[in-house]
């Protein structure tokens, strides 16, 4: 004997463009990953500088001029702010992504986040000190 | 007495005579000691036997009793009534799975995603009965173990933004359980999983949103499991393409 089925299965439709609104953590998750369009704009300026030097001094003197204009100091807080969030954000995942085994034991999250500081503070004076900055 | 009563504020879907699903409104008088469960179990004994939903263990191991409390994926049998912040309390079913009928969802898509990562242990060479167990030492087990703990109640998939985007997406019960065999020192299936768990649909959809290990209550950490093969896939691709050959890793 077999009864009538009633398999229906509800499917309930997911925004395709406003999915990330209804929660804190997943406004947060997008929030980083549009943070990373500041990372590529600047990464596009360092490269316009790069082809400026290459095609002169006259033509490096001018992109250095047009880095003092106010569009461009702002457009740098704003990039600088963005890009300090996304390391940030980005920072506090990493034990996730790559955790470190000794023996039976996990290094400590908050552990390798410090690691991950401290190689960017490093990298940082490495890269002022190889500009000049600390000559004086 | 009862310590409160709450508004169980219950997702109800009958195929046979709804159209689309909608709330239903039940006093339950609450102890203090109930989970949300207890106030299903109550509804279902006491007011509404109609009312459909899973659960089997009511200690968090059977991973049956996985639904939306208050718009989170949990366990309707580990959070407490006395945790919720208000007296009504909204219950659905699982996000991102099509609804079978009321609480109850249709989790086929991942019983089919589970089965195309092997979530079993593979040798190339068989072990012959005389030579003995597979040894392994604590450090080695304690490389996986965590994984193990995955009691595949789908809270994951009902948090991950991906999956609800893109349902072919594997997801990150079946990702990590890939991971939790590949990490294992008696299974040598990793080149048989790399098919599945690093094509388009697998490894490389996921965005790192780290909501299925939030939700997990088992703490799992399925996008910790996704973002280390990402990082195994990598380095075997460079060592393929740069004539290094691979080890296991």
């Amino acid at each position: 004997m077999s009864g009538k089925s009633y398999v229906k299965p509800f499917v309930r439709e997911v925004s395709k463009t406003t999915w990330y609104l209804a929660r804190g953590r997943d406004r947060l998750h997008m929030a980083h990953e549009a943070s990373c369009v500041f990372v590529g704009l600047y990464a596009l300026l360092l490269l316009w500088g790069l082809r400026a030097l290459a095609a002169g001094p006259e033509a490096y003197q001018a992109f250095l001029a047009a880095l003092g204009s106010p569009l461009s100091l702002g457009f740098h807080w704003v990039a600088l702010a963005v890009t300090l969030f996304h390391t940030v954000s980005w920072f506090q995942v990493t034990p996730k992504a790559m955790p470190i085994q000794i023996g039976e034991a996990f290094v400590p999250g908050p552990v390798i986040v410090v690691g991950h500081y401290t190689v960017w503070v490093a990298l940082s004076l490495f890269i002022l000190f190889i500009g000049g900055v600390f000559h004086g | 007495m009862s310590y409160k009563t709450i508004e169980l504020e219950v997702l109800r879907y009958r195929p046979e005579m709804d159209d689309q699903p909608w709330f239903q409104v039940y006093r339950v008088p609450c102890e203090e000691d109930w989970v949300v469960l207890d106030a299903l179990n109550y509804v279902k004994d006491h007011l509404d036997s109609s009312l459909s939903y899973r659960w089997s263990c009511h200690m968090a191991v059977c991973g049956s009793c996985g639904m939306m409390i208050d718009g989170e994926p949990q366990l309707s049998c580990k959070t407490f009534v006395r945790d919720l912040p208000d007296r009504r309390i909204r219950v659905e079913p699982l996000a991102n799975f099509p609804i079978e009928r009321d609480l109850v969802v249709v989790l086929d898509d991942f019983m089919e995603k589970l089965q195309r990562v092997k979530p079993y242990l593979i040798r190339q060479e068989a072990r012959a009965l005389d030579q003995g167990e597979h040894l392994q030492t604590p450090a080695q087990l304690a490389r996986f173990k965590h994984y193990t703990q995955c009691i595949n109640c789908c809270c994951c998939y009902a948090a991950c933004p991906q999956y609800a985007l893109i349902p072919e997406f594997l997801g990150p019960a079946a990702l990590a359980l890939a991971h939790r065999y590949n990490a294992d020192s008696r299974d040598q299936g990793r080149e048989e999983r790399e098919d599945v768990v690093a094509s388009n649909v697998g490894i490389w959809d996921c965005v790192f949103a780290d909501a299925c290990s939030v939700v997990c209550p088992k703490h799992v950490d399925p996008a910790g499991a996704i973002q280390q093969m990402k990082i195994a896939s990598t380095v075997s691709w460079y060592k393929d393409h740069l004539g290094l050959g691979r080890k296991k890793t």
